[in-house]
């Protein structure tokens, strides 16, 4: 069984290894041809670009992406500085119509990347782009097979059903030690790459085309290769939730909600709408989580697709006004947190190795409080100036241009804090960085939660033996002991009911459930067990 | 000048007192331990063992939380009390003086005088120290080849677990028929027996150690098993034999002593302003039938909880409530109330139920003739403590019990519930005819 296991182990960091490697590999060349099309398509096409890129190396040699993408970028470069010289020139001759028709070929520096990206895809040829279906059976194929044979001789291994938490905290890859520094700096990697310099990975989104084409019509970006990885990596890792927990009904359940729901709705559903001709949307996917909803680009695209626009966009505003606050009046955040959203469902899956390593120190619930609130009222901010540019047309709101919050926000928190640092991090700071600290909707959530919920984790009595097994697992950091040993139920803002908690309880104190507002928070001092006199004397004193 | 109150012990029962001390009072408290710097939960050790958890996640409160609540917190030996002049020797010869003082010093395991008991590699599974001693001889299975444990109690198991974790092979000698049936039905402790043996754990009942024998660098080489001569070759002894109170330093002072330090309801010793509570205290008289000496993290808790007050000022006698406990033995959970013991008193009657799948039972104690509820054991199912503690207060009645167990059910939630099941069985058995009602949220949190 260890045999197996450290077989498929291997069999995974060579499909890893693959991965990795094929971003160095195949030769981009890019047609005239491909050239003149995309600009004419993008409306950026003018003499000097076509010059430049003709004169440049990418058409006349086989190039490695590296080496493309600085070119094209060079080539964007010495364009926007030929217009700024020009604009300088009409400007200081007064000759504004003149100037005023130079600014339409400048291209935004933030698209330098996805034009090298969208020109990689059409220049691209050699191993990875003739052979997709192989390099998918190398590459996602090792990892999967690998990953299952690493984690299923689990079953046998863990022993009897029941928790087997056995050295998570000797093991160097769950106990901050060098193999979770290694994934760390793997994760961060691969965010930087997804999220700010996507055409270096543009072989990866050859290898899913074939599914991507079966699905939408369209070729992958490096989009649909995140969702499908994510997708993939969900599955894989709810296998082991599955074997982990299997005697833990709850667990079983809420890791298919979760799975159900990134596959067809974050994942299949909007695929299909693209295939429709649809504007693709995630119907699960609510405001402020889902920032750039009220985005003019998202209004316009909705208002202009007919009904299905319009029926998306009450949805989404109904969404966030009453569905998501009336499901956690009745069953608390987890509804969404850990049983629907996306990022929740990686947390669960990919990052339960992780959980015990969240902070459980009062400063972190301080910082805590400080950040995510401050998200949250910086969402709120950044949608109230988009929304009141939107109607007014104005480009600004009190001297906050619209297309710079944006654009802030966007880089801030969309990529560093919910990518780069919410999933990068987890191996160190464990698995719910985003959602604690930084999610704007789970900030929302929370408010209700804490105020006007039926839901709670009641403490039993006083059975609590002060363990701390339940504040170590519990991966928003909250110290559940200190309430449990006191005798008072859990009512946290933060607490996403993951039942992570109640699973690892050896004496049976935690159980997280619906029940009436009245008594739901019960401060007490003596415990249930006392004398009945003494309890009601020091409990009631105050 | 507020008194300095002074507490020997930093677990729970000394660190519970201290901290109802200071909610009520203004005194000067200092906590005095030789363990360790900072209150930890000793049942929680065999966490750090298994690497479920660090040594600094058994610790409920951050350091920051002494300074708050001008909590003193001493490392030291105290070697001699000396009640005339109220001053505490330490070892090094250091002295403190107290006006009240708290002797909370918990327990130490029980040793036999067994030949080779203070072998190297010889331990028992109780203090801090015990942890590292065993971290030092059991890292892994490589170094240690095999462990026999010795008495079969809730340490035992817990230690047997702990080994296991490790992929340390165990032999457990356990003196008794079957496992802990001192204190457990025989239906629960055989259920107990099989899934000792489902792990792997070599358990050996009616089994008695003779002697520890030593290698040529007194370090533990075998056992002697008395009843056959059988030598088991080993590199780890567990003692877990049960505890017995930590009052060695006391027996030279004016303090009146027993097994431990004999209190009255008031958790007063004989001398003024000296009190005792957590497991070194014993009553002249167990209270409500339980122990006069009662080793349980609850009673340790609750006897701080009601110290403080009369430190405070407002005396109030010792009244626990209604017993409850709870365990886990390795998969199975068990939780307690009321009182079950593992042969029916006169006039008492058990009632059994078990699953197929070996790992749930219930047994549920009762009056034979007016079949009124004692108390319950429960395995593999939680159960709200609050319910079961408010109908032994109305003294219900076994029908009644079984018709709400329902409302009882503690499990977490979309897990399988076996009421219907229980109760088909006693209408069985007891030719009754009643049925479950259904669940209701008004009868769970309507205190009584």
């Amino acid at each position: 069984m260890k045999t197996l296991s450290y077989t498929g182990l291997f069999i995974f960091l060579s499909g890893l290894a693959i991965f990795t490697a094929s971003i160095f590999l195949g030769d981009f060349q890019l047609k005239q041809s491909d050239l003149s099309s995309f600009l004419d398509q993008k409306g950026i096409n003018n003499d000097f670009l076509q010059n430049e890129f003709k004169n440049s190396n990418i058409t006349k040699n086989r190039l490695g992406i590296f080496e493309f993408s600085s070119i094209v970028r060079g080539v964007l470069k010495n364009n926007n500085a030929h217009y700024d010289q020009l604009i300088a020139k009409y400007d200081a001759a007064k000759d504004w119509d003149k100037k005023g028709k130079q600014y339409q070929f400048r291209i935004n520096e933030k698209d330098f990347r996805s034009v090298s990206f969208a020109l990689a895809k059409k220049a691209g040829s050699g191993f990875v782009v003739e052979n997709k279906g192989l390099m998918w059976f190398l590459t996602f194929g090792l990892g999967i097979l690998g990953a299952l044979l690493f984690i299923l001789p689990q079953l046998k291994l863990l022993g009897p059903k029941g928790i087997k938490n056995n050295g998570i905290h000797l093991n160097a890859a769950t106990n901050r030690g060098w193999i979770a520094w290694l994934v760390l700096v793997y994760l961060v990697t691969f965010y930087i790459f997804l999220y700010f310099m996507a055409d270096y990975v543009v072989n990866w989104t050859f290898i899913l085309d074939p599914i991507s084409i079966s699905l939408s019509k369209n070729e992958a970006s490096q989009w649909f290769v995140y969702g499908f990885l994510y997708c993939v990596i969900m599955v894989v890792m709810a296998v082991r939730m599955y074997i982990k927990y299997r005697h833990n009904k709850y667990q079983i359940v809420r890791t298919t909600s979760v799975l159900f729901f990134q596959i067809v709705f974050a994942f299949l559903i909007p695929e299909i709408m693209t295939r429709l001709k649809m504007p693709s949307y995630d119907f699960k996917n609510a405001f402020p989580l889902d920032y750039d909803f009220f985005f003019e680009w998202n209004l316009k695209s909705l208002t202009e697709s007919g009904s299905i626009g319009l029926f998306i966009l009450v949805w989404g505003i109904l969404l966030t006004l009453v569905i998501v606050p009336v499901m956690v009046y009745f069953f608390g955040k987890r509804w969404y947190c850990s049983w629907v959203c996306g990022c929740g469902g990686l947390a669960e899956t990919l990052g339960d190795p992780y959980r015990h390593l969240s902070s459980k120190k009062m400063i972190s619930w301080k910082l805590e409080r400080w950040l995510i609130h401050s998200v949250l009222a910086f969402s709120l901010l950044m949608t109230l100036v988009v929304l009141y540019c939107y109607f007014t047309g104005a480009s600004s709101l009190l001297g906050i241009p619209a297309d710079w919050i944006k654009d802030t926000y966007s880089v801030l928190i969309g990529a560093w804090f919910a990518g780069v640092i919410g999933t990068g991090f987890y191996p160190i700071f464990g698995n719910r960085v985003w959602c604690r600290f930084g999610c704007p909707l789970a900030a929302y959530l929370g408010l209700v939660q804490r105020f006007k919920s039926r839901f709670r984790i009641t403490t039993n009595g006083g059975q609590c033996i002060s363990c701390g097994n339940c504040s170590t697992h519990c991966e928003m950091g909250i110290d559940v002991r200190s309430y449990a040993q006191k005798g008072e139920n859990i009512v946290r803002s933060s607490c996403v009911g993951c039942g992570v908690c109640s699973a690892v309880c050896p004496r049976g104190v935690l159980k997280l459930e619906n029940g009436p507002l009245d008594g739901r928070i019960n401060p007490t001092d003596v415990l249930l067990g006392n004398d009945v006199d003494l309890m009601d004397l020091v409990n009631n004193k105050s | 000048m507020e008194d300095h109150v002074v507490i020997i012990g930093n677990g729970i029962s000394g660190v519970t007192a201290a901290r109802h001390i200071r909610k009520a009072s203004n005194k000067k408290i200092t906590i005095i331990s030789a363990e360790t710097n900072y209150f930890f939960s000793r049942t929680a050790l065999m966490y750090v063992y298994m690497g479920h958890m660090k040594f600094e996640h058994t610790q409920p409160y951050e350091p920051y939380f002494w300074k708050k609540n001008r909590i003193e917190l001493k490392q030291g030996y105290v070697s001699k009390i000396d009640s005339d002049t109220k001053q505490l020797h330490f070892a090094n010869g250091e002295t403190l003086a107290y006006d009240k003082l708290i002797l909370a010093t918990g327990s130490k395991p029980n040793k036999f005088g067994w030949p080779g008991q203070d072998l190297n590699g010889v331990m028992g599974m109780y203090h801090k120290q015990d942890l590292e001693n065993l971290e030092k001889h059991a890292p892994d299975n490589k170094t240690c080849k095999r462990a026999v444990i010795v008495g079969g109690g809730l340490i035992g198991i817990e230690l047997a677990e702990m080994l296991h974790s490790r992929h340390i092979p165990v032999t457990f000698l356990v003196r008794e028929t079957s496992f802990w049936n001192g204190v457990l039905p025989q239906g629960e402790s055989a259920m107990i027996n099989r899934e000792i043996l489902r792990n792997g754990i070599d358990l050996r009942l009616n089994t008695n150690l003779r002697e520890i024998k030593s290698d040529k660098n007194g370090k533990v080489k075998s056992v002697i098993i008395e009843e056959t001569g059988e030598e088991i070759a080993c590199n780890v002894v567990g003692l877990t034999a049960g505890v017995s109170p930590n009052i060695n330093f006391i027996k030279n002072s004016n303090i009146e002593t027993g097994r431990g330090i004999k209190v009255n309801q008031y958790l007063e010793t004989n001398i003024t302003d000296i009190y005792a509570i957590g497991d070194c205290a014993e009553q002249h008289k167990g209270i409500n039938g339980r122990r006069p000496i009662e080793a349980v993290w609850y009673t340790g808790r609750m006897m701080g909880e009601t110290v403080a007050q009369t430190i405070c000022g407002n005396r109030i006698k010792y009244q626990p409530g209604h017993w409850f406990n709870s365990a886990k033995f390795i998969d199975i959970e068990y939780q307690t109330y009321g009182w079950v013991f593992a042969q029916p008193r006169e006039n008492e009657t058990h009632f059994h139920w078990k699953h197929d799948d070996d790992t749930k039972c219930i047994t549920i104690n009762m009056n034979a003739t007016t079949g009124e509820f004692i108390g319950i054991n429960t395995f593999g199912i939680r159960m709200r403590h609050e319910l079961f503690d408010q109908w032994l207060t109305e003294k219900r009645d076994v029908d009644y019990i079984l018709e709400h167990l329902k409302d009882a059910n503690f499990d977490p939630e979309f897990f399988a519930q076996f009421e219907e099941d229980i109760i088909a069985q006693y209408n069985t058995e007891f030719n009754k005819n009643i049925s479950p009602k259904k669940k209701s949220w008004t009868r769970i949190f309507s205190k009584a």
